[in-house]
């Protein structure tokens, strides 16, 4: 399995995609961190990119990359290994490079911006750690989807519409189930919620940190109370190791099924 | 006759001098000796002495090099009472005892008017400067802490400057922290306060009960438990004050509650959580304030009518206004609002479509508090965008009609 995540890392290297992937956050980091010019405005920025765009671009270029090399899948999958090791390997040299090219784009601009000025830098490790995490669960999702189709478009197609509905679609229902349920106190339910989506649970566990939670009153008191706490802490990082073992288990079961 | 008015001056009014090897060694024993227009000088050291009582007019009481007055949480340190035209200058008092029956301060006037406390240093106390029924005094360039940090629980420690029932006082550039409220009037008309810097206090760094006509101007308040309130108050100027970092769960910047016939200009209000929270209040002029990155910029609760808001900056808040109740006659009107998108075509300077101050998520916030879960969340963005091109929750009649294109500058004064 290494020798294929191995071989992915390098086939990503060469055909330069991580490399764009890296400029890309490089700029961005930098553009915001020069523009914004307050550091609490610019971990906001940084947010919504970790929130939105690291989920797509994963999306995007999972289903994207197996498509490409399916001749190489179908040939590995030729030779004595287990199926289940080489899309997983795919899965994860897909990843790496890609989180690689997220912490280092972002990170070496943080880096700059942190030389020149005394910022704290845990908010910004666990806003990288948690890209990188968020990466990795929809590059799985996506390349679970594609392994289960061979047609490009559907594979597309589903794979844009699972990330539509963590990014945007699912806040929409939680939204609505809150209004329909105004009556009732809510903050559990709301935590509860929160924890099946890994888009959600990052932006709540960054918010938290950041000092805009002072905004969240009693709310805000009864998710950092929970998330303030180890109890709170070990159950969160648990559901976001769950996220990333889904893919994993999906890719695994799907892979074994079906018919190559 | 001239001479004879001389010479009784002279006899009248003498210098006491207090130090550890002249006639006088306490300041106690000085106090009782003093008559009617003397002057009690002290000389630079350490006075371990409380409850020095000083009971007749006119007496000037000041330190002369550094003056350490040590009330070794025995009691109050100096008591003026009955005793017009006092003068307390240039000392220091220190260790003055918490006590949960008594309001013990390190200076505590009563019944006397026309006071003078200048250049006092006050360290570890419970409460500061204590005045009661007592009108037209003078409380300048004084510094208050009460010594234990700010974790401490807020009822074992007083106010900085407490004045009760006292009219006409000037409190001018003091250094206040670390006390329950900086400053705390009630029953005080007729003042004004100026220049004063109250920061990390426990509670408010201004709290202002019943006090009417007073002005309060180039006051800075920072990183206060729940910042400055005025509440049940009537005609109260509030001028080019900075209120800034007074951020947290239940904390404001400035905290209205039952004002009337009031104004609010040239202030400054950076970081709060609410920059002004707006309670029963009627007839309050806000100009040419700067709102800048506050949780809330305005908050209205509700039972507030004519409010208005004009020339008003507001910069980079996370929600500019968020409303509860009916419209009551509240206006917005040219204020700059940098989350304006409309355009001006006939270049006057004003936006050709009116901002709606409130949107769709801070409706909804206010509604149903636990949506807050779904801040900064890209859902709500698209929402408040869709609302923005057309309102339909959020309360249509609140609205600036002429939102400024540009940062208002300032006029002068």
């Amino acid at each position: 399995m290494l020798k294929i995540i191995g071989y992915v890392i390098k086939d990503l290297l060469r055909n330069r995609w991580t490399l764009f992937y890296f400029l890309f956050y490089l700029l961005v980091g930098f553009a915001i961190l020069i523009f914004s010019g307050d550091f609490s405005k610019s971990m906001v920025s940084f947010l919504q990119i970790i929130l939105i765009l690291t989920p797509l671009i994963g999306t995007l270029f999972g289903v994207m990359y197996y498509y490409n090399s399916r001749d190489f899948i179908e040939l590995l999958l030729a030779q004595p290994i287990r199926r289940r090791d080489v899309f997983i390997g795919q899965w994860l040299g897909v990843s790496i490079s890609l989180g690689t090219s997220l912490v280092l784009g972002l990170g070496i601009p943080f880096l700059w911006y942190f030389a020149q000025y005394e910022v704290a830098g845990d908010q910004f490790v666990l806003l990288l750690l948690l890209g990188f995490a968020l990466g990795t669960i929809f590059t799985g999702l996506s390349m679970a989807v594609s392994v289960s189709t061979d047609n490009k478009i559907r594979g597309f197609g589903y794979a844009l519409v699972l990330w539509l509905l963590m990014a945007v679609v699912y806040d929409g229902f939680l939204l609505l189930a809150l209004i329909a349920f105004r009556d009732y106190p809510l903050e559990k339910f709301a935590l509860i919620a929160t924890m099946f989506n890994p888009i959600d649970l990052a932006r709540i566990t960054i918010l938290l940190k950041l000092d805009i939670s002072a905004l969240m009153g009693y709310t805000g008191a009864v998710f950092r109370e929970f998330l303030g706490s180890t109890l709170g802490m070990i159950t969160a990082s648990f559901v976001l190791m769950l996220w990333v073992l889904l893919p994993f288990a999906l890719i695994t079961f799907i892979a074994k099924k079906r018919d190559f | 006759m001239l001479l004879y008015f001389v010479m009784t001056l002279s006899s009248h009014s003498k210098t006491i001098e207090v130090c550890s090897d002249c006639e006088v060694r306490s300041i106690k024993q000085a106090v009782d000796l003093a008559d009617s227009g003397d002057t009690i000088m002290i000389q630079e050291g350490r006075y371990q002495e409380s409850n020095i009582i000083l009971k007749v007019p006119r007496v000037v009481l000041i330190g002369k090099g550094k003056v350490i007055i040590d009330a070794n949480k025995e009691n109050q340190a100096i008591i003026v009472f009955r005793a017009p035209n006092v003068v307390i200058k240039n000392i220091v008092i220190k260790n003055v005892p918490f006590s949960s029956t008594e309001e013990l301060a390190a200076i505590n006037i009563l019944y006397s008017s026309r006071y003078t406390i200048e250049n006092v240093v006050i360290d570890s106390t419970f409460f500061g400067i204590l005045i009661e029924q007592s009108d037209s005094g003078v409380i300048r360039g004084c510094t208050i802490s009460s010594g234990s940090s700010i974790d401490v629980y807020e009822a074992t420690i007083g106010n900085g400057i407490h004045l009760w029932k006292s009219n006409y006082a000037l409190i001018e550039n003091n250094d206040i922290t670390n006390m329950r409220d900086g400053i705390y009037f009630e029953f005080v008309s007729n003042s004004v306060i100026r220049g004063n810097y109250s920061y990390g206090n426990k509670r408010y760094g201004l709290h202002f009960m019943f006090s009417n006509d007073d002005v309060y101007e180039n006051n800075r308040f920072e990183g206060n438990g729940a910042g400055v309130a005025v509440m049940f108050s009537k005609n109260i100027s509030m001028h080019s004050n900075v209120f800034s970092n007074n951020w947290g769960m239940n904390s404001y910047g400035l905290l209205l509650k039952e004002i009337y016939d009031s104004e609010i200009k040239h202030n400054v209000f950076v970081h709060n959580t609410t920059a002004i929270h707006i309670e029963g209040s009627t007839r309050i002029i806000y100009e040419e304030n700067d709102l800048i990155e506050n949780g809330w910029a305005v908050n209205f609760i509700g039972g507030s009518y004519d409010n208005f808001f004009y020339h008003n900056n507001f910069m980079g808040n996370t929600f500019d206004v968020a409303y509860f109740g009916r419209v009551n006659n509240n206006r917005f009107e040219e204020n700059y609002w940098n989350k304006y998108t409309g355009y001006d075509l006939d270049r006057d300077g004003f936006g050709d479509v009116p901002y709606r101050p409130v949107d769709l998520f801070t409706y909804m916030v206010n509604e149903i508090p636990e949506t807050i879960v779904l801040l900064r969340s890209f859902f709500v963005q698209i929402l408040n965008f869709a609302e923005q091109v057309v309102p339909v929750l959020t309360p249509a009649d609140i609205y600036d009609p002429k939102p400024l294109m540009q940062k208002w500058k300032w006029s002068d004064s």
